[in-house]
């Protein structure tokens, strides 16, 4: 009854469901309904197509009530394998998520989208190894391996210059291996030449080497490809400490910030919106380049009160601004004038196609992150917005797309201030001017609606609360099934995938990230291997 | 050659009486036996067996107060296998044409006077290949059709070379039919248990 074919196991029938609600299949009596973990691909032979769809729910039935009450003698071994899937049954829930019609154009054109329901008693089987193949693809010059689906060995392969094309976000708690996801994605954009990355680095995580949970070192992206990405650092003592030589330090001149700047650090700063305000008449008074430094160095004991009388500001906001912008001049990164143009630096080598990594490290408080992120971003893109424009739709002259990576995206992206940020403006503008979004983030319900709604592929880790799970979720189709799905991930290393750079969502076991082997599947040689490889070279010469 | 094991003295298309030709030697409870009616082989399931008096107006009366053993009163007595004759109930649940297999009632009753022979192994697995005739075992009217129904199985059971295999498969099909009415499903279950 449940021949093995290489088409994969025979689970059961299609009994009732909906297109909406998903498909009801009874399992057959030789199915184990252990084995029917939800998050699983099942596909469905129908009369003229085949459906693929995921696992979102198991449930026990019986034909008879009376037999729930009163038990039959399942003790028995013989009974009990009679009761078995007739008395009794299993029943998955299946949410439908493609089709694929047997003629020849739609094997052309791919899967496309559910738009009907397989018939009644249409045959249910496992989705085999060559049928998740051809959803996800295979690793080619476009497709990077992300993973493998639960319980299989194919990979899944996300379509790496689709992604960039969107903005994107990562979710889930803290330890579930979002660092670790948003390395392989940056390899894989590496790899793929999709786009050029600047990565805000809060933490250090990603140029150089960092000691992972179980205490191993693994490498970061300039130790895998030394010619494509450069380190930049905010803070080069760190750099030197952790045996990093940076390849620029940047500095960034108090002439660069401007009143929006402080508006966005209102809650790191402990500002009041009075003491915001007033930045904006200091702005004004001193002058758009001196501001922040003339009042940083305005005397503590001096009467000032004729000027805050002049500016109409109170003094209680006064003291407030004070005290908060006295922690800027913490930040040693920051002079009054940098020496040379750090966004000029990092366009130089985003336009070679290199990838930046910006370290931040010492200063890995938000208030230097949320600064220096929204500076630079700010002026970048407004360069790329120059760019494009200039290019007039000539596609060879158009600025190379660019992907800004950010942590703790919801401090950039909160309601109250996404829409002032240059990070909301990115995010919901898209890729009309080639820049896009990869957000981070562990309280995704912090974040925008507006903007969660804009980002196009999303990959959630394990989330424990409802209000995060909602607002991932939110807009998707299917989320019910969704959502018991990924309140079901394991801890680490398991996450839901969905969205514009995959045909359907999935749930994978993300690809390794840390072994000798895992470095070299990235194409890295190591000291040794190159060696070898550049003696074979000379021998071959002579 | 099945063995030739009596005689039809009565028929309908659903069920048919006949008469041993060995006193008191019926077929088991549940055995498949055949009779025909010219070229259609007509299959039954044994379904009751009662020896009783060759004239229905003379009740057999106890002979054997002065004999040691019952053999005794057969050897005293020799009429008396002449005056009395077992006789057994069998219920149609198919057919067969030529090569083909019908698990449903044929077109005709057999004949009266027909022989009836007991089915050997092989034809047993063959008609048991299929169950769908468990559907007319189950339905019928008889007193002990539980009985009847679980007799048949582990008969049938012993033709097939993986017993349990078979069972198993009966007993899913049983439960199907029997869904409504766990009392008499688990009463054959539990009869048949391998």
């Amino acid at each position: 009854m449940n021949e093995a074919t290489p088409q994969g196991k025979r689970l059961g029938i299609v009994v009732g469901g909906s297109l909406t609600e998903g498909i009801n299949v009874k399992l057959d009596s030789a199915t184990p309904i252990e084995e029917m973990a939800v998050g699983r691909y099942v596909v469905i032979e129908g009369q003229k197509c085949r459906f693929f769809g995921m696992i979102s729910d198991v449930t026990l039935g019986a034909t008879n009530q009376q037999l729930t009450i009163t038990p039959p003698d399942v003790s028995d071994p013989f009974i009990a394998e009679v009761i078995a899937g007739t008395g009794t049954y299993g029943v998955i829930h299946v949410g439908l998520r493609l089709t694929l019609s047997g003629d020849a154009m739609s094997i052309l054109q791919g899967p496309q989208p559910v738009k009907t329901v397989p018939a009644h008693f249409s045959m249910v089987r496992e989705a085999s190894e060559a049928d998740i193949e051809r959803v996800f693809g295979q690793e080619d010059e476009k497709h990077f391996y992300v993973g493998t689906p639960l319980d299989m060995e194919t990979k899944v392969c996300l379509d790496i210059p689709e992604f960039v094309k969107r903005s994107n976000g990562i979710f889930g708690k803290s330890g579930t291996g979002k660092t670790f996801f948003t390395r392989l994605l940056l390899i894989g954009m590496v790899q793929k030449k999709a786009a050029a990355n600047l990565i805000f680095d809060m933490h250090n995580e990603y140029g150089w080497q960092v000691q992972s949970e179980e205490k191993r070192f693994v490498k970061g992206l300039k130790q895998l490809f030394p010619s494509k990405v450069a380190v930049f650092t905010l803070d080069e003592d760190s750099a030197r400490r952790r045996g990093l030589s940076a390849d620029y330090i940047v500095e960034i001149g108090s002439d660069e910030i401007e009143p929006e700047d402080i508006e966005l650090l209102r809650e790191t700063l402990n500002l009041t919106q009075p003491a915001v305000e007033a930045v904006y008449q200091f702005s004004r008074h001193f002058g758009e380049k001196r501001w922040l430094e003339t009042f940083l160095k305005l005397d503590e004991a001096a009467d000032i009160k004729d000027l805050l009388d002049k500016l109409s500001v109170h003094e209680s906001s006064y003291r407030n601004l004070r005290r908060g912008l006295a922690k800027l001049s913490r930040l040693h990164f920051l002079v009054p004038h940098a020496r040379e143009n750090s966004v000029q630096r990092i366009l130089e080598y985003l336009d070679r196609g290199i990838n930046v990594v910006l370290e931040f490290g010492r200063y890995d408080d938000l208030t230097a992150y949320v600064l220096v992120a929204n500076i630079l971003t700010r002026r970048i893109y407004d360069k790329y917005r120059e760019r494009k424009e200039a290019a007039r739709g000539d596609e060879k002259a158009e600025p190379y797309p660019l992907v800004i990576t950010i942590e703790e995206a919801h401090k950039f992206l909160n309601p109250a201030v996404s829409e002032q940020t240059i990070f909301g403006k990115i995010a919901r503008e898209m890729r009309k001017y080639n820049v896009t979004l990869l957000v981070i983030d562990q309280r995704p319900s912090g974040i925008d609606d507006e903007v969660m709604s804009q980002l196009g592929t999303k990959v959630a880790y394990l989330l424990d609360n409802e209000k995060d799970i909602d607002s991932v979720l939110m807009g998707t189709s299917g989320k019910s099934e969704l959502k018991t799905v990924l309140a079901k991930l394991e801890a680490r290393q398991q996450a839901l995938i969905f969205g514009h750079a995959l045909p359907m969502p999935v749930v994978v076991k993300t690809r390794e990230y840390g072994s000798a082997e895992s470095y070299r599947e990235f194409g890295f040689r190591d000291a040794a291997e190159l060696k070898r490889k550049a003696e074979e070279d000379i021998k071959g010469l002579f | 050659m099945s063995e030739k094991i009596g005689e039809v003295i009565e028929a309908s298309t659903g069920q048919f009486v006949a008469e041993c030709y060995e006193l008191h030697s019926p077929p088991p409870l549940g055995s498949l036996v055949k009779t025909s009616d010219s070229d259609v082989e007509i299959y039954g399931v044994v379904c009751n067996a009662a020896t009783e008096s060759v004239d229905p107006g003379r009740r057999p009366i106890a002979r054997g107060k002065e004999e040691a053993t019952e053999e005794g009163i057969y050897r005293q007595h020799p009429q008396l296998s002449k005056l009395l004759r077992t006789t057994f109930d069998i219920l149609v649940i198919g057919h067969a044409q030529g090569d083909e297999l019908y698990h449903y009632l044929p077109p005709h009753p057999s004949r009266v006077h027909s022989f009836v022979y007991l089915c050997e192994t092989d034809e047993v697995r063959r008609f048991t290949q299929s169950l769908d005739f468990l559907p007319i075992l189950l339905g019928t009217k008889a007193v002990a059709v539980d009985e009847i129904a679980s007799a048949c199985l582990r008969q049938a059971s012993c033709a097939h070379d993986d017993k349990r295999t078979f069972l198993v498969k009966a007993g899913k099909e049983v439960a199907v039919l029997l869904s409504g009415d766990l009392n008499r499903l688990n009463a054959i279950l539990r009869r048949i248990r391998a």
